[in-house]
């Protein structure tokens, strides 16, 4: 294609790109560079009924709005809040470090900081769950596309309902099926022989419990793209490997899997991505006290009374750095494929 | 169906003709409020105003929408229902106007008390009161031989008897969810072992004290006689629980005291045992580990002065004394005049008499409460010590007020 016709034909998206992806994240990098003015505090009485009048401290507006007003950016703190505690926490590393002799002393100290710890299990999620998902999507796509043709749509339709059910409601059927109240949670129980057991109450379960989520969530998602790529599947190719004498398991490794390839790739890129952003079963199961992400310290820094939008901004850069380094090697086996295809 | 109807025209025809008055408007009308009896009805109260629409958007999400939605000029909402710490988020964020002009035109019969000043401005009226006090099973207790409990230290030797006597295995509810719950349950023992969140006069936290160390170890040790599960029960969880006769003794909120028996599916002995009391003390202190709540509404600054007094007069008639009847009585603890408290909100007024401190009106508490949320599940899971713990609320939230321009 000519370069002067590639940019007619590409013009429309580009500036839809521009418009809806490019301009927000200009947005939110300088959102993340700037903090609100210094508060001007002033003490006032304040009354309350049934209590009566108190001296309080108040923010004096009238100095505030001169503030804002000759600055209405507001403060400029360059990579400041990155590098604050409820960040990449660069100072307490820093003090940690030099605190501690052994690794171990390291790794835990650094676990009690919000931004390692949330790193440690979105890390976690993201490897174990993404080849899961690819793995059982696989075997679901399989199993599916030898059936019958008249037992096939109804299969698939109840292997794709995790995807149908919305992700909230989803994680939150689960979470009560986990209460210590609820089928698996007393099932648990009674397996333990510990009336106090509780699945809810212990990190490493709780861990295990939002993964099986992860994995049932968005295993259909991995088994509708495989099954469509089976689909396609040359019928001589899979002859000859009969004729030569392979088994089924060889069948699979030697001819179904090659073939599939391009697809693992774009299952595997599509999954790492959401993963990374792992938010609903978080709250559906009210994990907070055991797991947090990225995306639930935005949640945090927007849900809160004082809206804290310069560390929600701060967080998703990081989420678009974190996302990028994550995708980097697939990204960069995809150039190399087309700079070779040319 | 039918019948549900028919009652509800006649109740509405009820409302209309105790009116007796028109309330007429000049202008538009838009509230944004929480979702709960008590609102709606004031709600429905105000949209009885002729001459302007007047809308609303009642929402448990409501907080997260409502400076968004007073910002602007003109501004979506003309009104916020709101408790006391979220008012303190709208004054940072300047989007609310001193009501001193409004109360003097239109306001004169309003109780002193629902006038709420921050110093000579008037910026929220308020109609309804809240705090967390006990609410057990006297059933219960009288089956153990215990008397109801004044301190948080009876309160434990009270489930340590349930529990011995295997009437049941964790006697003691508590919102204790990580994130808010957890930081207002904080915030309430903190309070109560005499603790103040801040240095005087300061946005320095502190937190990291003698009261502070005392109010977790109290927590973790009430969190023993509850459901291993306490981390993730919010105080819908909680009172959950309680209605299905698996929690005999726990702290709640005032507002919820009317319906805890009257919901559907709730178990005949829960109903007959249930019993409200006064607020606990811990520590030998004086004053209750608890905070006083209100519920108030505020009027937008971004709006015009049409729709300023537009909004008083609807709001206003939302909250006028004879809007009080069977129905509406029974749903809060009205700061409206003649209101007559009933059985329910004995809990709350005792809470007042008892010189329960108010919840902290700062800037910066909403910082300290969501840090609070953030650093204390570790504690209560046993991962780290009190003091650690409250260093990481004390760093958590000195980070997150830099930002926010408080401290330097």
């Amino acid at each position: 294609m000519r370069h002067k016709t590639f940019l007619w034909f590409f013009l429309p998206t580009g500036l839809a790109m521009l418009l809806f992806i490019a301009m927000p994240i200009v947005s939110v990098v300088t959102q993340s560079i700037f903090a609100p003015h210094p508060a001007v505090l002033i003490e006032v009485e304040s009354c309350t009924p049934l209590v009566g009048c108190t001296t309080e401290t108040t923010v004096d507006q009238e100095a505030t709005a001169t503030l804002r007003a000759e600055n209405p950016m507001g403060r400029f703190v360059g990579l400041g809040i990155y590098f604050d505690r409820g960040h990449l926490a660069v100072q307490e590393i820093g003090q940690i470090w030099a605190s501690n002799e052994s690794w171990g002393g390291f790794f835990s100290e650094l676990g009690n900081l919000p931004f390692y710890r949330a790193m440690a299990f979105t890390l976690t999620f993201t490897f174990i769950v993404t080849p899961l998902t690819i793995l059982l999507g696989l075997v679901i796509a399989l199993a599916v596309n030898s059936l019958h043709r008249h037992l096939k749509g109804l299969m698939i339709f109840f292997s794709l309902l995790p995807m149908i059910v919305t992700p909230l409601i989803g994680s939150l059927i689960l979470f009560w099926m986990i209460d210590s109240r609820g089928v698996i949670g007393n099932a648990l129980v009674n397996l333990a022989g510990d009336p106090d057991f509780s699945l809810k109450a212990s990190t490493g379960l709780m861990w295990v419990a939002l993964m099986v989520y992860g994995v049932w969530s968005s295993a259909p998602f991995a088994f509708v793209v495989f099954y469509a790529g089976l689909q396609t599947l040359p019928k001589d190719q899979i002859e000859a490997a009969q004729i030569d004498g392979a088994t089924r398991w060889q069948q699979v490794k030697f001819v179904v899997v090659p073939h599939l390839m391009p697809l693992v790739t774009f299952v595997a890129l599509i999954q790492l991505m959401d993963n990374f952003k792992v938010f609903e079963p978080i709250i559906g199961f009210s994990a907070g006290a055991h797991a947090q992400s990225l995306s639930t310290f935005i949640f945090n820094d927007l849900g809160g009374e004082t809206r804290q939008l310069s560390s929600a901004a701060a967080t998703s850069v990081i989420t678009i750095i974190g996302i990028a380094i994550l995708l980097s090697p697939v990204l960069v086996r995809t150039w190399r494929d087309f700079k070779g295809a040319r | 169906m039918f019948l549900k109807k028919v009652a509800l025209a006649g109740s509405m025809a009820a409302f209309a003709a105790s009116a007796g008055y028109a309330c007429e408007i000049g202008g538009r009308v838009n509230i944004v409020g929480n979702e709960f009896a008590a609102i709606q009805a004031v709600a429905a109260g105000a949209k009885e105003c002729t001459g302007a629409s007047v809308e609303s958007n009642l929402t448990s999400e409501h907080q997260t929408i409502n400076v968004a939605g007073l910002s602007g000029n003109p501004s979506e909402y003309t009104s916020a229902i709101i408790a006391n710490s979220s008012l303190v988020a709208l004054m940072n964020e300047d989007v609310i106007r001193p009501l001193n002009d409004l109360v003097e035109q239109h306001g004169q019969d309003l109780q002193p008390g629902q006038l709420i000043k921050i110093g000579d401005n008037i910026m929220a009226i308020a109609f309804m009161a809240n705090a967390q006090h006990l609410m057990y099973r006297k059933d219960i207790l009288e089956q153990a031989g215990v008397e109801a409990p004044t301190t948080y230290e009876e309160l434990l030797e009270v489930a340590k008897a349930i529990r011995e006597q295997g009437i049941m295995q964790n006697p003691v509810g508590g919102a204790y969810q990580a994130g808010w719950n957890l930081a207002q349950e904080f915030n309430n023992m903190f309070l109560g072992y005499g603790g103040t969140h801040f240095k005087p006069g300061t946005a320095e936290p502190n937190i990291n004290t003698e009261a502070g160390v005392n109010a977790l170890n109290m927590m973790k040790a009430l969190s023993e006689y509850m459901n291993p599960d306490f981390l993730t029960h919010d105080s819908n969880a909680t009172n959950a629980e309680y209605r299905a006769g698996n929690v005999a003794i726990m702290n709640m909120w005032g507002s919820r005291a009317s319906q805890q028996t009257t919901t559907e599916g709730v178990l005949q002995e829960v109903i007959d045992g249930h019993a409200i009391a006064a607020p606990m003390t811990v520590g030998g202190g004086s004053i209750p580990a608890t905070t006083l709540w209100w519920d108030g509404w505020t009027v937008g600054k971004n709006i015009s002065d049409e729709e300023a007094e537009a909004t008083f007069i609807a709001m206003k008639n939302g909250i006028r004394p004879d809007m009080l009847n069977d129905e509406t009585t029974p749903l809060a603890v009205w700061l409206i005049e003649g209101y007559e408290p009933s059985e329910d909100a004995q809990g709350v007024f005792a809470a007042a008499k008892m010189g329960t401190p108010p919840y902290p009106m700062l800037p910066y508490m909403g910082l300290m409460h969501s840090a609070l949320g953030n650093e204390l599940a570790d504690f209560m899971q046993g991962k780290e010590s009190a003091e650690q713990a409250l260093a990481d609320v004390e760093a958590a939230y000195r980070a997150a007020a830099i930002e926010q321009g408080f401290l330097k």
